[in-house]
C-alpha cells in the first residue's frame, strides 16, 4: 500500500474539509443551496476518496460496515419518527407545529430533523452500496 | 451552450469511454440547471450524477468485460421509433407556454403561495428546502424509503451468496 | 413564419426532445446492458431538463428568499427533480447490480447472448 506518497498525504489534507463542505451543505441548506440528499451524497463521496486511495480496510476501519448498515433503516425511522411525535402531540403526521413554543421554530426544528434522517439514509446507501459492489469485486 | 450538451450525447455513441462522457455530460447538465435557476438541483447533479454514479459505473466496469459486442440487429427500426417518438414530442410542446414567461400555468398554481409564505409560515429562507422537508414532507418521506429500499436491494443481490460460480446444481436448469 | 417563431420559443424543448430520442435509440438499439442503463439515466435526464424548463422566468432568480429580488422561478419543480436524481441513482446501482449477477450466471451482458444460452439449454 505504499502507493503515492503525495497523493496519500493530499487525501488525508483534503479529507476533513469535504466532510467540513457535507457539514457545511447540510446545515446552510435553510439559507442557501443544499440539504440532506446533497450533503449524503458528498459525505459517501469521502468513504470513496479514503477507499480508493488507503484500500478497503482503511475505509471500513474509519466507517464500520456495520455503522453504515444501521444508518440506512435510522435516518428512515428520524423522519418518520418525525411525522409521528406531530401524530403523538395532537396534530397531522408530519406537522410540525407542535414541537416547539411557537409555529415558525416548531416548522424550523421539524425540517432541521427531517433533512438530517434524509442525510443520513443517503449517506449509509450510498456507502453501502459502494461497498457492496467494491467487495465483490475481490 | 445547450448545444455542447448535445453534442457531448452524440459523442456518447463511441465504446466504453462511455462512462467518463457521462461524468462530463453530466457536469454539463448541472451547469445548464444553474443557468436555468435550479441552484440545488445542479448541485445534486453535479455531486451525484458525475460523482456516485461514475464511480458506482466503474466498478461494475471492474466486475464485468469492457468492451462492447458489435450488434447485428438493424439499426433502422429504433432509429425509426426514436425519431418518431420525437416528433411527436415536438408537435405537442408547440402547445405550451413559450419559454421563460412569467403567465404560464405553472406559476399561477401552488409555487406563488410557497415562495410569499415561506418565510413567514417556516422561517426558512430557500423556498426549495422548505418545500421539500415541510410541505411536501409526504413526498420526501417516500423517495427517502425507496432509497432505503433500492439499498437492500442492492445489498441483498450483491452480498448475500459469495461468489460460487456454477457449482451449485440444478436451480436455473429448467 | 408562425410556426418557425414558434419553434424558436420552444427551442428548449426540442433539445430536451432530443435528448430522450437519443436515450430512447440507445435503450432500444444496444444490446450491452450497461449501455441500455447509461440510456435510461440519459433519458431521466432529459425528463429533469422538461421539470425545470417551464419552472424558469427569464430576468427571475434562484428561489432563495432575498429583499433584493422580486421575481423567483418556480421552486416545486426543483424539489420533485432534487429527490429524483437521488432515486435515479439508487435505482441505477439497483440495475448495475442485477447486471453484475446477470454476468455471473451467464458470462456475458449482452442480450443476444444471454438468449442465445437460453435458448441452448
Amino acid at each position: 500500500m505504499s502507493l503515492d506518497l503525495i497523493l496519500r498525504i493530499g487525501t488525508k489534507l483534503i479529507l476533513p474539509f469535504i466532510l467540513l463542505f457535507a457539514l457545511y451543505v447540510q446545515f446552510h441548506g435553510d439559507y442557501g443551496p443544499g440539504g440532506g440528499f446533497q450533503a449524503g451524497v458528498i459525505t459517501s463521496g469521502v468513504v470513496v476518496l479514503l477507499t480508493i486511495t488507503f484500500g478497503l480496510e482503511a475505509a471500513q476501519r474509519m466507517a464500520p460496515q456495520a455503522v453504515v448498515q444501521r444508518m440506512i433503516p435510522l435516518g428512515v425511522l428520524i423522519y418518520a419518527g418525525t411525522g409521528v411525535a406531530g401524530l403523538l402531540l395532537g396534530k397531522n403526521f408530519l406537522d410540525y407545529s407542535v414541537l416547539g413554543h411557537d409555529a415558525v421554530h416548531a416548522h424550523e426544528l421539524g425540517i432541521f430533523l427531517v433533512e438530517a434522517g434524509v442525510l443520513v439514509t443517503v449517506a449509509g446507501t450510498m456507502t453501502a452500496i459502494f461497498y457492496a459492489f467494491v467487495e465483490r469485486g475481490r | 451552450m445547450l448545444a455542447v450538451v448535445t453534442v457531448a450525447i452524440v459523442l456518447q455513441r463511441h465504446l466504453f469511454g462511455v462512462v467518463v462522457l457521462t461524468t462530463i455530460y453530466s457536469f454539463l447538465m448541472a451547469s445548464v440547471l444553474i443557468v436555468l435557476d435550479a441552484v440545488d438541483v445542479a448541485m445534486t447533479e453535479a455531486s451525484v450524477g458525475a460523482g456516485i454514479s461514475t464511480v458506482i459505473l466503474l466498478a461494475t466496469l471492474h466486475l464485468i468485460s469492457t468492451t462492447e459486442m458489435r450488434s447485428f440487429r438493424t439499426k433502422v427500426l429504433p432509429l425509426v421509433v426514436a425519431i418518431g417518438t420525437g416528433a411527436l414530442l415536438v408537435w405537442g410542446t408547440l402547445a405550451l407556454p413559450p419559454f421563460g414567461t412569467a403567465d404560464a400555468i405553472i406559476h399561477k398554481h401552488v409555487g406563488p403561495r410557497y415562495l410569499s409564505d415561506t418565510i413567514k409560515e417556516t422561517g426558512v429562507p430557500n423556498a426549495v428546502t422548505s418545500v421539500l422537508a415541510d410541505y411536501r414532507g409526504y413526498d420526501t418521506l417516500g423517495e427517502t424509503t425507496v432509497i432505503f429500499t433500492a439499498g437492500i436491494g442492492v445489498m441483498l443481490l450483491l452480498r448475500g451468496m459469495r461468489r460460487r460460480g456454477r457449482t451449485e446444481e440444478g436451480g436455473d436448469g429448467q | 413564419m408562425a410556426t418557425l417563431i414558434d419553434l424558436a420559443q420552444h427551442y428548449n424543448y426540442i433539445v430536451t426532445i432530443f435528448l430522450m430520442m437519443a436515450g430512447l435509440y440507445i435503450v432500444i438499439a444496444r444490446g450491452n446492458m450497461v449501455k441500455k442503463l447509461i440510456g435510461l439515466s440519459i433519458f431521466q435526464t432529459s425528463v429533469y431538463l422538461l421539470y425545470i424548463e417551464p419552472g424558469k422566468i427569464i430576468g427571475g432568480t434562484a428561489p432563495i428568499i432575498d429583499p433584493a429580488f422580486s421575481v423567483y422561478s418556480n421552486p416545486l419543480p426543483h424539489v420533485l427533480i432534487l429527490t429524483a436524481i437521488v432515486v435515479g441513482v439508487a435505482t441505477l446501482a439497483l440495475g448495475l447490480a442485477l447486471v453484475v449477477r446477470i454476468n455471473e450466471a451467464y458470462g456475458t451482458v449482452e442480450e443476444e447472448e444471454i438468449v442465445e444460452k437460453d435458448r441452448d439449454v
